[in-house]
């Protein structure tokens, strides 16, 4: 077990190099940083100056460790767009985007899964196709504009919820900050949580069902009815138990595409996240935050990974060895 | 005394372009404590027959005529909460492929378990005493230590014999085994097939054999059945069909089989190959192929008639008896 | 496989070329394909809508009640007009007018034309890309197979409007500012061609290494037929069928995409306005109470992306062998 992590670990240490050394490039040699701090009419040598504290004028591979081990340390540089320090403007909006992408995926999951074992158990049942249509609007609603819809119709229109922001936030610990604390913060949470769940609780729930409808066609399904065993137990002991330990895994690899994909649902909302500062970055060319958010969602990326390999690993006895092995 | 008796069996097959009859008429008994092997090529039909009887088949498959009795209760159309009482308490299930067969997230001890306490009001204990039992006849060593294993941990033959377990350990009167050696090793299939007799055996289950081999069914069997094209062309004990096959087809495959000490210059073979459900001829289906056809089996279908030892559903037995 | 295996229905009994041409298309008419797409209706409603929303986008410079680019037929006067049913509608402008005194119609019509336009070339593209890197890793395998692959796979982790997003940013950024304009339209189509190219490879290298170990092609290497030969004739038309399955919903994921780009200001510009545009533009207009300028774009929007993924999933559902 101890080595199936080690061995893990070893293999994302290239994949985590490769995204430093992308996120560098662009640090490095797309935009102009000189310009970009120093403004359009500093002199020459004021820029000169910018460049040699900046370091621009040392060889590549001094550049790049240099800049991975200032990663390492949480230096990420300064913003272009905004001036302030790369490290505390993420710092700033991690704990939004997280707050919501948890939420959104709560719900997804609540809610996806039982329509998916639904759909899957009786897939001719009235109840089923109106949950597939539903599913098929899911996946072809845009979030963003869901999010108009939403916002229309509960804040425009009905006034029940904000359409904008996070309401109110409470400090907690050192820099989080989180909007469960007071009731305004919750209600201005419920439509961005709507808008991200709703694509991720359509693709749970479409998950479940194939593999659902997958399980109850194998041999040992087909053997468990030969027995006599009832429904109940042929569904739920049995069908339900080997539909989960896959769809684990995949809901949680997905988790980091809902943190990354939260982007399309803070700019509906303004919702003052990481997505919404990659967004504000793009459109300003702002080079530094744009690396940072690369090398931030890789390292998310490669922790949620192990994470759900090592799920793997617990729930599915297969890969734990045995007489003879896995997969035979 | 009879156990199950099949009369005009016909499964049909919704098609695009009609109705395919993947069963046409079958019409079987099995006794008691007997072994009857069920033999033909792929697509015959064999293990339709079987899932029928048990109630399993795939839809759009249905039943669509004749009767299926089991210890004198018509069981082909009951509702379905009966037929799944039935359903391992009185007829078993043994599958082709021990490695898809059970379900590799669970151990095999408690899939047991759960088995006997759904057909059998035992408590928890008990159940366990019998299933540990189980594996031990079924020839697991160190049965109770192995009760918490899971099936990836077993070999194939290992895992073949937990499924007989499984079929079994409701106590059955009847098994049907669809192909239980034809996914192993042949060195394995003997010490399978050694245990499926025995056990069978000392249970008294009765005991309905699908295979293609026919050196399983010399084996094991009591009777054996040969189908064709989803008919049963000839039936009858064992040394009979063997040695003094009445249907012509019955006869090529026995003669097909290469025997040891006899050396020939080429396998014999039965020209031609089994036609496709939507293209069986008419009358007798093996017709086109019969090396010894009559003008009347391109028109009439035979039924099973007395041919010397069994009975063939073949025209030249009328011949043969005198009534031409 | 696509084509048929219908047993025809005309024939082609001596009437020639049109004759053969009648019995074509009787055979596709008869063929799987086009049996189950008769037989699901939801399936027929959106090929028929995606063929009007086609021929209306495709046309819309002949058919657009008005040209919403030329600039000189605007009128502030026509500003903010109502669809029909409201008050102070026009029959001219059926669903309104935006801020300029656009018609929505029109832009819409154009609009769509454009999201089609990006959604093909971007398929197309990562159809390309896809197929190279899966036909390369498939069928030669190796380190550089396996170094793409993981590539491939990394990226698929990573959620596709990231990555559009990202590469779009970075080529941005990357370009000078007077080309910045002019190049929009090859960039996005770029930047999402680059976010949907591993599916394409994950699938096509599946169906390269499932066709690459069969006896068949074992047999063509053995005898010396060259890779691309071998490539093009056996491997190809296995991939085709699920390459069109996930085509159409990439589709529809390229065109939502690209609304997605568009409605965070990194998409399309306003001179050339896809639906994503509109929608952008006319979302600040809801809060005053203008509900059309946004609304009736988002509904063709929806309506677009829906109808393909009806069609792509029945697509997917006739196209699979195991459902048959």
């Amino acid at each position: 077990m101890l080595g199936f992590i080690l061995s893990r670990v070893l293999q994302a240490i290239p994949v985590l190099l490769a995204v430093g050394l992308l996120a560098f490039a662009l640090f490095a040699y797309i935009g102009d940083p000189v310009t970009a701090l120093a403004g359009q009419d500093a002199s020459s040598e004021h820029r000169a100056r910018l460049a040699h504290q900046l370091g621009l004028d040392q060889p590549f591979i001094v550049r790049y460790f240099r800049f991975l081990a200032l990663a390492l340390h949480g230096d990420f540089g300064i913003s272009f767009r905004v001036a302030q320090p790369v490290a505390s403007l993420l710092a700033e909006r991690l704990p939004a985007t997280l707050e919501l992408a948890v939420t959104a995926s709560v719900l997804a999951i609540a809610i996806g899964v039982p329509m998916g074992v639904y759909t899957g158990i009786r897939p001719a049942a009235p109840l089923s196709r109106v949950f597939m249509i539903a599913s098929l609007a899911g996946v072809s609603l845009p979030t963003f504009l869901l999010g108009i819809l939403l916002i229309l119709v509960f804040a425009v229109s009905l006034g029940w919820l904000p359409s904008f922001g996070r309401g109110a936030v409470t400090p907690l610990g050192t820099w989080w900050t989180t909007g469960f604390g007071t009731w305004a913060g919750i209600r201005a949470l419920i439509l961005p949580a709507i808008t991200l769940g709703l694509f991720q609780m359509t693709l749970i729930m479409r998950l479940v069902r194939s593999e659902m409808l997958e399980v109850l066609r194998t041999d040992y399904i087909r053997f468990a009815r030969a027995r006599g065993l009832s429904d109940r137990a042929i569904n739920f002991t049995h069908a339900l138990r080997n539909t989960l330990v896959p769809v684990i895994t995949i809901i949680g690899l997905q988790f980091g595409g809902v943190v990354a994909f939260s982007l399309v649902t803070e700019s509906v909302f303004q919702w003052p996240g990481l997505g919404l500062l990659l967004v504000q970055s793009i459109a300003a060319a702002d080079i530094p935050v744009m690396s940072a958010y690369l090398l931030l969602i890789a390292l998310l990326f490669v922790i949620i990974n192990l994470i759900v390999d090592i799920l793997y690993f617990v729930v599915d006895p297969r890969l734990r060895g045995g007489l003879y092995g896995p997969s035979r | 005394m009879t156990l199950l008796t099949v009369r005009d069996l016909t499964v049909t097959f919704p098609g695009r372009r009609g109705d395919l009859r993947a069963l046409d008429g079958v019409s079987f008994e099995i006794a008691a404590g007997e072994i009857l092997g069920v033999v033909g090529e792929s697509g015959a039909g064999k293990s339709l027959t079987g899932a029928a009887v048990i109630g399993l088949l795939s839809p759009p498959g249905r039943i669509t005529g004749g009767s299926i009795v089991l210890d004198g209760e018509r069981i082909d159309n009951l509702p379905p909460d009966r037929l799944r009482q039935i359903r391992g308490r009185h007829i078993g299930s043994i599958f082709q492929d021990p490695m898809t067969a059970l379900n590799p997230i669970l151990p095999i001890g408690g899939q047991l378990v759960e088995t006997i306490r759904t057909h059998l009001p035992l408590p928890e204990a008990e159940a366990r005493r019998r299933s540990i039992q189980w594996l031990d006849d079924v020839g697991i060593p160190a049965a109770a230590r192995r009760f918490d294993s899971y099936p990836h941990e077993f070999s194939g033959g290992m895992r073949q014999r937990v499924v007989i377990a499984l079929a079994l350990c409701a106590e059955p009167k009847l098994v049907i085994a669809d192909e239980p050696t034809t996914a192993l090793d042949v060195s394995v299939q003997a010490q399978i097939i050694t245990l499926l007799k025995r056990i069978c055996r000392d249970h008294g289950t009765a005991v309905m054999l699908i295979t293609h081999d026919m050196g399983v069914i010399a084996e094991t069997s009591d009777r054996v059945a040969v189908m064709y094209a989803g008919r049963i062309v000839e039936i009858g004990t064992v040394a009979a069909v063997i040695r003094r096959p009445a249907h012509p087809y019955a006869e090529g495959l026995m003669a097909s089989i290469p025997v040891l000490d006899h050396r020939a210059v080429r396998l014999r073979q039965i020209d031609g190959a089994m036609p496709r459900l939507n293209e069986i001829p008419s009358g007798c289906a093996f017709h086109p192929r019969c090396p010894s056809v009559l003008d009347r089996c391109r028109t009439e279908r035979p039924e099973l008639l007395p041919a010397g030892e069994t009975r063939a559903a073949c025209w030249l037995s009328m011949r043969t008896q005198g009534h031409g | 496989m696509m084509g048929g295996r219908g047993t025809g229905g005309l024939g082609t009994g001596g009437l020639g070329t049109g004759g053969l041409v009648m019995g074509r298309l009787a055979r596709l008419f008869d063929s799987d394909i086009v049996f189950s797409l008769r037989r699901s209706p939801p399936a027929m409603v959106a090929a028929a809508v995606t063929l009007i929303l086609f021929a209306g986008s495709l046309g819309a410079p002949w058919l657009a009640p008005h040209d919403p680019t030329d600039l000189s037929s605007l009128s502030l006067a026509d500003s903010f007009k109502p669809p029909l049913g409201m008050v102070d509608a026009e029959w001219a402008t059926p669903l309104g007018t935006d801020n300029q005194g656009r018609c929505v119609l029109s832009a819409i019509m154009f609009g769509l034309r454009i999201s089609l336009l990006v959604g093909f070339a971007s398929v197309l593209f990562a159809v390309l890309i896809g197929a190279a890197v899966g036909l390369i890793a498939g069928y030669w395998g190796g380190v550089t197979g396996a170094v793409l692959m993981r590539i491939a796979e990394v990226q698929l982790t990573f959620p596709a409007i990231l990555t559009a997003l990202l590469s779009g940013g970075i080529i941005e950024a990357a370009l000078p500012r007077v080309w910045s304009e002019q190049l929009r339209l090859p960039v996005i189509i770029f930047a999402i061609g680059i976010s949907l190219w591993p599916g394409f490879a994950r699938t096509i290298r599946g169906s390269t290494l499932v066709e690459r170990d069969k006896d068949y092609v074992l047999a063509a290497r053995v005898i010396g037929v060259p890779a691309w030969r071998i490539l093009l004739s056996h491997v190809m038309p296995n991939v085709i069928g699920p390459v069109l399955v996930i085509g159409t919903l990439a589709l529809g994921a390229a065109i939502i995409a690209e609304a997605t780009l568009s409605f965070l200001g990194v998409g399309l510009p306003p001179t050339a306005p896809s639906l994503g545009t509109l929608i952008r533009l006319g979302n600040s207009f809801l809060f005053s109470g203008k509900w059309w300028v946004v609304i009736f774009p988002g509904i063709a929007l929806v309506l677009t992306v829906l109808a393909i993924n009806v069609l792509g999933d029945w697509l997917r559902d006739a196209l699979n062998p195991r459902l048959r």
